[in-house]
């Protein structure tokens, strides 16, 4: 009971990352691509208690809504609406592909390796109530959110939601009708 | 560590039995007045026979549908089959662990110190309940289909674009609340309602408006249960599900009404507050317990969605999609942008 209390942070924490890694082995392992798009949904669902564990509770539920609320809905429901059962019986569709998807996965690793070194140089101690500082006075995280994006780094938001705007209107102009799709059953009628 | 163990073993413990005991109690009830007020908006009697006046038919409904045999399609998606209905009910009572019935009590005086009767209070509870609301998407997203059935499948897929599609509107209605109350907290929120000496639905009558319509949707509730549309679908996403799994389908679509009602009544109504609490000469409403006052709020609300069901026809799917993407989007929008002006001339 005693170690239980006072390991219970760091209990939870493995019992969470381990389940996350097993989420994202799950998601190139499983034949079945609803199978590997809930494996992802479990990744996702980890990775959000992990941020509440952080005391990040905004970056938590946005992660819910967001990205297992919204994001892998899509994905099911494009799965579904092509309906793929299995993937091609040849596995070898994609192996020309793989030392490049095995460099990618080396660079996003180094970055992700320099990012943690990088963040344990400048911020040292952080303490647990670090995400949640407003001007030196402990507020909440959506308010420490809130006033660093609002505050300090309002033009590169900007410039990121027009980025977003400018993706939006694109897959909308891609999608239209007369974008020469139709005809070949390309219509979508849910 | 005993004391310990009471703070936040015993009592978080008791609490949530309590709590998941009643909602599941008050939601097979639900049933029975749906389909009470059903008959009367019909001028039919509805369940009479089970107990004096039909009162015993939930439960009846429940041991029937526990006995029953519970098939498996033989081409269905098995693990994901099984998992489904546990997906759409998890969910759907997951939400209950945030919101406030009512303030910290001493239950007339039968506990030395007073205690909240909620499960917990976070300062993100507000998001928390909408991420958690939208998790429930899965179980019908998955039950239609891993059920390998025209239907189903074609349940499920309405209920995605559905679902989807309603959230942002619900969303930036409950922005427009945020707005006025500055806070995330369920708890801030109704305390914010107190010292404004106002329920929000005043201020945030249009944001209402759209959070209950999105609800509605979000719930798949007549006019908008096009995921299970009887006439063409055959009951959509949980034709294939007999048993206990159809009863979790069924109970869930009732909790999640249940959420709705009471974030509304939360959000626009002053939870637990009597009506007017600022007012002196109307204190003798403090005889009722605050939590009363929640009960009889929430059943106000549910008592719409039985009223739609008995008033509205369904939509058609692309009429559904435009009243979303067309009307209610930018509804909301322009919403925001009222409130947070008017927030911005009071407050300063």
């Amino acid at each position: 009971m005693a170690f239980l209390s006072a390991h219970f942070v760091a209990i939870v924490f493995y019992v969470l990352a381990v389940l996350a890694v097993a989420g994202g082995v799950g998601v190139i392992t499983f034949k079945n691509p609803v199978h590997s798009a809930l494996s992802l949904l479990g990744t996702f669902l980890m990775v959000a208690g992990l941020f509440v564990l952080r005391h990040a509770e905004f970056l938590g539920a946005v992660q819910l809504l967001v990205y297992a609320g919204g994001i892998m809905v899509l994905f099911l429901f494009v799965i579904m609406l092509v309906n793929v059962r299995r993937l091609s019986p040849d596995a070898a569709f994609l192996s020309r592909r793989a030392p490049l998807a095995v460099l990618s996965g080396v660079v996003f690793g180094a970055l992700i390796a320099f990012g943690v070194l990088a963040g344990s140089l400048g911020h040292p101690g952080g303490g647990a109530t670090a995400l949640q500082m407003v001007q030196g006075h402990v507020m909440g995280n959506t308010e420490a959110v809130g006033w660093t994006l609002y505050r300090h780094f309002l033009v590169p938001f900007e410039i990121v939601s027009v980025v977003l705007l400018v993706a939006m209107i694109g897959a909308i102009i891609f999608g239209r009708k007369d974008a020469g799709l139709e005809g070949r059953g390309g219509r979508m009628e849910p | 560590m005993h004391a310990a163990l009471i703070q936040f073993i015993v009592i978080p413990v008791v609490k949530i039995a309590v709590i998941l005991g009643v909602v599941l109690l008050v939601v097979a009830y639900l049933t029975f007045a749906e389909r009470k007020i059903l008959a009367y908006m019909q001028v039919r009697l509805g369940p009479n026979r089970v107990g004096p006046k039909g009162w015993l038919q939930p439960i009846a409904d429940g041991l029937k549908l526990f006995v029953k045999e519970d098939l498996i399609p033989a081409k269905a998606e098995k693990a994901v089959f099984l998992l489904a209905p546990a997906m759409i009910m998890i969910p759907a009572l997951l939400a209950f662990s945030v919101i406030p019935f009512a303030p910290a009590t001493k239950l007339f005086g039968l506990l030395p110190k007073a205690i909240p009767p909620y499960v917990t209070d976070i300062n993100i509870a507000l998001l928390f309940v909408l991420g958690i609301s939208s998790i429930g998407v899965y179980g019908i997203i998955l039950g239609g289909w891993s059920s390998n059935n025209k239907f189903s499948l074609m349940g499920g897929l309405r209920s995605a674009a559905q679902m989807v599609s309603y959230e942002v509107p619900m969303g930036f209605a409950i922005i427009a609340v945020l707005l006025m109350a500055r806070s995330l907290s369920l708890v801030q929120i109704v305390k914010a309602q107190q010292a404004a000496h106002l329920w929000f639905f005043v201020p945030g009558i249009l944001a209402l408006g759209i959070y209950f319509i999105c609800g509605v949707a979000e719930t798949n509730r007549n006019p908008f249960d096009l995921p299970e549309a009887e006439s063409e679908l055959v009951a959509g996403f949980h034709t294939e599900y007999s048993g206990m799994k159809f009863a979790f389908f069924f109970l869930a679509e009732y909790t999640n009404m249940l959420v709705v009602s009471s974030l509304a009544t939360i959000m626009f109504f002053g939870g637990w507050l009597r009506p007017f609490p600022n007012v002196a000469w109307l204190s003798f409403l403090g005889v009722v317990p605050p939590v009363i006052w929640f009960a009889v709020k929430v059943a106000g609300f549910i008592f719409v969605y039985m009223w739609f069901r008995g008033t509205f026809p369904r939509y058609r799917f692309d009429q559904l999609m435009q009243v979303g993407w067309k009307w209610l989007i930018p509804l909301s929008l322009a919403n925001l942008v009222i409130v947070g002006a008017g927030v911005l001339l009071v407050k300063g």
